[in-house]
């Protein structure tokens, strides 16, 4: 039996590290850090997304009030965050017209409001890795119709929004061996024209973007894991009188 | 009708209430013969605990489930919205929706650790047939219960899964496409698709299954419950007629049931505050994506819960029938030749096995890949006639028996392991042969369940005290 029980567990364990999923195109994903409990690190997010994203995507289940719960006051985002409306309770808007997104990209841009958890894949990484790996990879690219291309989301309908931060750059390739053919692998960047942030604040700032999207994918996310501790605290203690109590009246059988 | 007890005006005011109850409703009988003197054997171990639970996976969907439809729009263009209105601005909307997709997931996995308890303990056999069948009843209600509430969220994998398994139905002759588009009631799964789902998740199915789970238990209190070393405990009573080996439900197996149901919640909550999409498992990450009609998913795979019986549909390919033709061929000569059949009989037999063979060889296998899938759901129901062991329970079966459940175990996790994998040559064998095994282990039982010396079963139970 114990052989047995040994191969359902090594079983189950295979299982769950091989993940669901398969893997799909681009490069693989860099890991986010994790700022989803900074509220300044969130709030610089928050105003990037309303500045680079907002314009042409919507978080449309998103309302603007709740960026209270990232420490931000109705006055402070009534004065710098509204720009498609004036109601703080109202959700987040993209200002573009939806016909002539389609014609400008090919597509309607989708919404935001819970892409950081639609993009997760197992054995890839999180949503948040992928948003993370997929702004910080945009480089020129002349056979697009935008200019640019991607390199964790290959032939990107979207352009470069953040260009001016992060500057102009291109892919190196190195030529290596790869079952027994001759692959392009992917070695790092070349700056080619600079940003108004060095490589190491860009970064940084998508850091926040990504973090501001991963918790407004969730805004109780927070709370969650926040009353989850003492949820199980409490049953802990709950199984600690049951069991005694079980135990209690299962003396008396004999 | 019982006769009507007066009681004494100097009782207490609780004795003279229930009295009065008892005089116009059996409250006390009932408790009596449901809890306080309802006998179950003492010996009962870990795996009995999961009856309890699935009832309260139950009582938490069907409770969850009505705060959610409060909230929840059973509308194309709204139905996604709606539900991340109910994780964002219904005041602890959140923790109902998680309850609610992790108990989905959280029933499936204690009933299935039921059916194998009752699998291997021989809980099926005389005279507990019928809660057996009950109780495979309410697997398959379950089954449509949570196929139909997974298109409500209304996103990529609930409208590319519901397409796709309603497709299915269109493989049937002559009646599939109808059929299929009575279902959906519409060309493709769509608003009215959703609208029936909804109607047929929140009050149809949850009716139907209420009523199988009070069948279930009535018949189980009539028989009294099976246990690990398969003794029928009614056999040995005392003087005043209660079972030597049996205990009051109440208050031992209640205390023990309260000790089982602290550490579920422990479990299960962990997975609510802690991962509530458990790695893509519980709450798949293409759902967060609002259904699309235009962009069919590279990968369509089932919940976890579905997907060895998916794995067996996607099986069944034109080669595959060759072998299933084969395996009609070989019963059918040994039914003929060893069955001891008389000459008529021999003839409706290979007559019949030769139009068979014609028939899975002339309809599409995607029609067979269905009724293999409903198939193997089906063949539970038939167990309590197939098993031909002297014996009920694996303690006193061959020792060789325990490894054969073993691979039966490990076989339904690696089709379902496979089911949720993208197709793949050596996945396709794979799964072909998982499907033999699994179909072979039940249609062959009758013959290897006489196989073997069995180990004598004892008058009582066997018993250690805690």
């Amino acid at each position: 039996m114990k052989q047995i029980k040994k191969l359902v567990l090594g079983f189950l364990a295979s299982v769950f590290i091989s993940g669901v999923q398969a893997a799909g195109g681009g490069i693989a994903w860099d890991r986010a850090p994790d700022r989803t409990n900074d509220f300044a690190a969130l709030q610089n997010g928050a105003k990037l997304f309303v500045n680079y994203c907002l314009n042409c995507h919507s978080a449309a289940f998103m309302r603007y009030n709740r960026l209270t719960d990232i420490g931000l006051t109705e006055k402070q985002i009534k004065d710098n965050l509204l720009f498609t409306t004036d109601k703080v309770g109202d959700t987040m808007k993209a200002a573009i017209d939806p016909k002539q997104a389609k014609a400008w990209f090919g597509g309607n841009p989708p919404d935001l409001t819970v892409i950081a958890r639609s993009r997760s894949a197992a054995g890839q990484g999180s949503g948040a890795d992928y948003l993370y790996t997929y702004l910080r990879t945009y480089y020129r690219d002349d056979t697009k119709a935008t200019g640019w291309n991607n390199l964790a989301f290959p032939n990107v309908g979207m352009p470069h929004v953040l260009w001016e931060l992060q500057g102009e750059r291109q892919p190196v390739f190195q030529k290596a061996m790869s079952h027994g053919q001759e692959v392009q692998v992917f070695s790092g960047w070349k700056q080619v024209t600079p940003g108004t942030l060095s490589a190491r604040d860009y970064d940084s700032a998508m850091a926040d973007l990504v973090s501001y999207l991963q918790w407004m994918a969730e805004p109780a996310q927070n709370t969650r894991v926040r009353v989850g501790a003492w949820v199980l605290l409490f049953l802990g203690l709950f199984v600690l009188v049951a069991w005694r109590l079980n135990a209690a009246y299962w003396k008396e059988i004999k | 009708m019982a006769d009507f007890k007066d009681i004494s005006p100097d009782a207490p005011a609780g004795a003279k209430l229930m009295n009065w109850v008892d005089n116009r409703f059996p409250a006390t009988k009932m408790f009596k013969e449901h809890l306080s003197e309802y006998y179950a054997p003492k010996n009962l171990n870990i795996w009995y605990v999961f009856g309890a639970l699935s009832l309260l996976v139950l009582v938490i969907q069907i409770v969850t489930g009505i705060f959610l439809t409060m909230n929840y729009k059973p509308d194309a263009a709204l139905a996604f919205g709606s539900v991340e209105y109910i994780m964002r601005d219904v005041p602890w909307g959140w923790l109902i929706r998680y309850m609610h997709s992790t108990g989905a997931s959280a029933f499936f996995i204690v009933v299935y650790l039921h059916m194998f308890r009752g699998l291997i303990y021989g809980s099926y056999r005389k005279p507990r047939e019928l809660v057996w069948v009950f109780g495979c009843a309410i697997f398959l209600t379950l089954m449509a219960e949570a196929f139909m509430g997974y298109l409500l969220p209304w996103g990529q994998m609930s409208y590319w899964g519901a397409q796709v398994i309603v497709n299915l139905f269109a493989a049937i002759p002559f009646v599939g496409p109808d059929l299929a588009l009575l279902i959906r009631g519409d060309y493709v799964v769509g608003d009215a698709t959703l609208n029936r789902f909804f109607a047929f998740h929140v009050i149809a199915v949850p009716l139907v299954l209420l009523g199988l789970v009070v069948a279930h238990i009535i018949a189980l209190h009539e028989v009294g419950s099976n246990n690990p070393d398969g003794v029928e405990i009614k056999a040995k009573r005392d003087a005043s007629g209660k079972p030597l080996d049996g205990i009051a439900f109440h208050p031992f197996y209640t205390v023990h049931d309260i000790f089982a149901v602290s550490v579920f919640l422990l479990v299960f909550s962990a997975v609510v505050f802690f991962a509530p999409e458990a790695g893509g498992y519980f709450l798949e990450y293409n759902n967060f994506i609002p259904a699309d009609p235009l962009k069919t998913p590279s990968h369509i795979a089932p919940v976890w819960y579905f997907t060895p019986y998916y794995s067996m549909l996607r099986a069944i390919t034109t080669e595959m029938m060759y072998v299933l033709v084969l395996c009609v061929v070989v019963a059918a000569v040994l039914a003929v030749m060893k069955g001891g059949l008389s000459g008529l009989f021999k003839g409706v037999v290979a007559v019949g096995a030769v139009l068979l063979c014609l028939v899975m060889l002339s309809i599409d296998a995607k029609f067979w890949g269905v009724v293999v899938m409903g198939g193997a759901v089906i063949i539970l129901f038939f167990l309590p006639w197939l098993d031909n062991s002297p014996v009920k329970s694996i303690r006193h079966r061959p020792s060789w028996n325990k490894w054969l459940y073993a691979v039966f175990v490990v076989n339904f996790l690696v089709l379902g392991y496979l089911g949720i994998k993208p197709p793949s040559p050596i996945n396709e064998r794979v799964s072909q042969v998982g499907t033999l095994f699994y179909f072979g282990f039940f249609l062959l039982m009758p013959w290897w369940s006489r196989l073997g010396s069995f180990k004598p079963v004892p008058d009582r139970v066997t018993f250690s005290a805690h």
